[in-house]
């Protein structure tokens, strides 16, 4: 069985060094959020994943959640772990003080976030989801609403979910057709989700359930979906807990991974409907839905950082023990990891681990900024930079895990095929965070369309601009590493702007040529993007041995940037050459000659 | 009940260690740092002590360089009240920290010392027991229970023959042992907390205590490395090994 040691080193360096974390501590309101505070967090919540929440990986995937006599069991220790979460204060990091929560900016809360979700990815999910609700009834909800549910979504007393899926709806959420009759000062809602994560069981005593659903006059398509709050068990007038609410479990999946997690078929309305209230306006749903999109997705593209670093600890520490061989240039057989492609292997892990780290965290820099800097213009700009990286972070973090947790298991070799080891079920583990919130089909149509196409490319060839002049500064340093590092970031960065010039060109021709490399070209704006920070890395990790720091952790981020500048950046020749020559074949076959 | 708990801050448990490459010292550059992990049970023990309804104010005490306000901090965020840096940046022998801690008694007026029983750098098991010693105040080394009355306190302590219980009159210092108690997960909003609280930091010589080294390191080498296991026929092999070469039969 594999420990988690929280990363907390690279976690602090990217946070100070990447991401601004001073920065963000200038912030009106976040004077606290220094790096003493940092420091002190991460190592608390490192130390709770690692002891607590860690344990629990490999038994919630051999029990798994079950549905016994319509009763959700969760696996052992599942509850026990979930209570002294709730108890220590961890969920409500980010929410709101008014609230409970302890109000810290997201460049403190991703880090600690990526932590539960290293430890274990089905655990993690039943915050995530509560932060959704709540995020969701802070931004739309009335303020009864807010009274009644957000402390104890806050504090994590009570869970919630997010009911969006149905059987015929699911990339495409305008084919919703839950509905929602109203009957006083409330609705009677009607329908079936399917997939809901945690959407059924009795760790807490309630949970909120936020559900998608048609109003009877609603105009067909996205703007006649509205948003509800339909609680499991009603609440009294004095807020205690009340009669039983009319929406079942029906059934748990049986999933290739998470299976920690309970995914459940909700019915709502077997009987009188279930009780739900309106949250915002009626006919606005979807569009609530998106407002809260780029938290969730940016929290699912953290899975792929997560998972991808705990396959990789697991795989440095069997390489480490595992005696096979004798390596070129040793005398006997020794461990494993003297040989040099156990080597390659290792370090396309880390690199690449540490290249989406640094990107999400920037990234959530990024909504810091956009959330409270004084100055309006500097608010939208990066606005739209979180636009921009949103759907990047989630497609190619998520995509990027599939790879490292795969070389997990090839690390192991046979043993890696053996489920006893562990390895694979983190590949299996990781599977799903490609798909739900988003598919990576459409992460990509959302960069391309909206977040490039709509715009001319304007904020993306800014961004190219800025990683030009970050190139050009890191490329300047004394040593041979720095050109060689910047030299390969111009060749991948020129790709990309040649990849996204010609996107906008062949759009005006035909769309379809355009949107058949659309996930050619999220892989290659986040393999670029990791070049990118991993470039800068290296520069601050000179500036520290420069300023005479002696840590061979400096040293090691030098060489893995240039590992990632030699095996992984090359990789955006072939993205940007399939963006721009194919999509013809793409469209070619007839659809009945597949 | 003041009760005062001094903790230091030491590599971390999970750090192996080792010698810096001209063998000077013990490599501690950039290594993960932690407080000391009998001192995190001298803490806890406060707490509960203080949860209990038994003890009033906790103070955190720790000697050494800057860095070790993040000791402090930490200590703060358990649920100490205040916090006190003796700063130096010199590396002090424990009957240096004894003398010191001696002096903050004096300020504090504490009616206990909870200590560690040993740091896990030095393993030297001394600075509880010189402190008891200089005030002339009781001492309870390695305890793995307390219970604490108003008057005095009823300790359990590990020896090795078994559990020994002894009271004691307070004042007194007592220290931990494993045992004692498991310290708990900080919460989150402790830790915020512990930012607000008072931490002063005092220059070691305003205490005009002498804590000039008294010994001499002459060279430090690392432990030998494990030679490999030898398989062993059958029981009678084993035996004969133990006997003749192990010597330990
Ligand atoms: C374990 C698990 C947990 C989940 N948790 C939740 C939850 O808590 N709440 C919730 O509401 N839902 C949840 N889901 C549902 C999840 O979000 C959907 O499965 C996902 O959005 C994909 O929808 P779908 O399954 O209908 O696939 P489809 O939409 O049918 O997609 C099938 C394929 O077609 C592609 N595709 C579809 N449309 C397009 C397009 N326009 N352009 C290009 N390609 C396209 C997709 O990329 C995919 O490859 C969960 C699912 C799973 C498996």
């Amino acid at each position: 069985m594999s420990q988690y040691v929280a990363p907390v080193r690279d976690m602090l360096f990217v946070m100070q060094e990447l991401a601004g974390l001073a920065d963000v501590g200038a912030l009106p309101g976040w004077e606290e959020a220094g790096a003493e505070l940092a420091e002190a967090v991460l190592e608390e919540a490192g130390r709770f994943a690692g002891e607590v929440i860690a344990p629990l990986n490999v038994v919630g995937d051999r029990e798994g959640s079950r549905l016994v006599d319509g009763k959700v069991v969760v696996p052992a220790g599942f509850a026990e772990a979930y209570h002294q979460f709730v108890e220590a204060g961890w969920g409500g990091i980010s929410s709101p003080e008014a609230f409970g929560g302890q109000g810290l900016p997201q460049l403190l809360a991703k880090p600690v976030t990526e932590m539960w979700k290293s430890a274990c990815l089905a655990f993690s999910l039943c915050p995530m989801l509560t932060q959704g609700a709540l995020e969701a009834l802070l931004h739309h909800g009335t303020p009864e609403q807010q009274n009644a549910y957000l402390a104890k979504l806050v504090s994590g007393e009570w869970t919630g979910t997010m009911n969006l899926t149905e059987p015929q709806a699911g990339s495409d959420l305008s084919a919703v057709r839950s509905r929602a009759m109203p009957e006083g000062d409330h609705y009677r809602l009607f329908g079936n989700k399917i997939f809901i994560t945690w959407g059924e069981h009795d760790v807490t005593e309630n949970i909120v359930h936020l559900v998608l659903a048609r109003l009877p006059d609603a105009p067909a398509g996205v703007k006649g979906i509205s948003l509800f709050v339909v609680p499991k068990y009603l609440l009294n007038a004095d807020g205690s807990l009340g009669e039983r609410n009319d929406v079942q479990c029906v059934s748990l999946e049986h999933k290739m991974g998470i299976h920690g997690s309970p995914t459940a078929v909700l019915a709502y309305g077997e009987s009188a409907g279930a009780i739900g209230y309106l949250v915002g306006e009626p006919n606005r749903g979807l569009e609530y839905m998106f407002t809260m999109m780029n938290h969730a997705r940016l929290a699912v593209g953290l899975e792929g950082v997560a998972i991808s670093e705990r396959a990789y600890q697991q795989a440095r520490d069997y390489a480490r023990e595992r005696v096979q061989g004798r390596a070129l240039g040793h005398e006997s057989a020794g461990a494993i990891i003297r040989h040099p492609d156990v080597r390659r292997m290792l370090l396309t892990m880390k690199s690449q681990t540490e290249a989406m780290r640094a990107l999400a965290y920037v990234t959530a820099a990024y909504m810091d900024q956009a959330a409270r800097h004084p100055d309006p213009a500097e608010r939208a700009r990066y606005q739209s930079r979180v636009e921009l990286l949103t759907p990047v972070v989630k497609g190619w973090c998520t995509e990027t895990a599939q790879e490292v947790t795969s070389l997990g298991v090839q690390v192991h070799g046979g043993m890696g095929f053996i489920e006893e080891t562990g390895a694979a079920q983190h590949m299996r583990d990781a599977r799903i965070i490609t798909i739900y919130e988003g598919t990576t089909g459409i992460q990509a149509n959302d960069l391309l369309g909206r977040k490039t196409l709509r715009e001319q490319g304007k904020t993306l060839l800014a961004l190219i601009e800025e990683m030009r002049t970050d190139t050009a500064r890191v490329g300047a340093l004394d040593g041979e590493a720095f050109r060689q590092l910047a030299a390969a970031q111009d060749v991948a960065i020129k790709e990309l702007e040649g990849a996204t010039r010609h996107l906008i060109e062949a759009a005006t021709v035909d769309p379809r040529l355009a949107f058949a490399g659309a996930v050619p070209y999220l892989m290659l704006l986040g393999t670029v993007c990791g070049g990118w920070q991993m470039t800068r890395a290296a520069g601050a990790a000179q500036a520290r041995i420069a300023a005479g720091e002696t840590a061979a952790f400096y040293r090691a981020k030098i060489d893995t940037a240039l590992f990632y500048a030699e095996h992984i950046l090359p990789r955006a020749m072939t993205h940007a050459y399939v963006v721009q020559h194919g999509a013809r074949s793409t469209l070619a076959l007839d659809e009945s000659a597949f | 009940m003041k009760i005062v708990v001094p903790v230091k801050r030491v590599i971390d448990a999970n750090v192996k260690v080792r010698l810096k490459a001209d063998g000077s010292a013990v490599d501690s550059d950039n290594a993960k740092m932690s407080m000391n992990p009998f001192d995190e049970i001298a803490v806890e023990e406060a707490i509960r002590l203080k949860e209990a309804g038994a003890a009033g104010e906790i103070v955190a005490v720790s000697i050494g360089s800057d860095a070790c306000q993040d000791v402090l901090r930490a200590a703060l965020a358990m649920g100490a009240d205040r916090a006190l840096l003796i700063r130096t940046e010199a590396v002090l022998e424990p009957l240096a920290v004894a003398k010191l801690l001696r002096e903050v008694v004096a300020r504090e007026q504490p009616r206990l010392v909870i200590c560690g029983k040993q740091s896990t750098d030095g393993d030297a098991n001394q600075a509880g027991q010189m402190l008891a010693g200089l005030l002339g105040w009781p001492q309870a080394t390695f305890a793995s229970k307390l219970d604490l009355g108003t008057d005095g306190a009823t300790v359990t302590r590990e020896i090795d023959g078994g559990l020994e219980i002894i009271a004691v009159t307070l004042p007194a210092v007592v220290t931990t042992d494993l045992r004692l108690n498991s310290p708990r997960y900080t919460t989150l909003p402790n830790i915020m907390k512990a930012k607000k609280k008072p931490l002063d930091v005092v220059a070691l010589d305003e205490f005009g205590v002498d804590t000039r080294p008294r010994l001499t390191t002459l060279g430090l080498a690392e432990p030998a490395a494990r030679s490999a296991g030898v398989r062993v026929a059958d029981v009678a092999e084993l035996l004969a090994k133990l006997k003749n070469e192990a010597k330990v039969i």
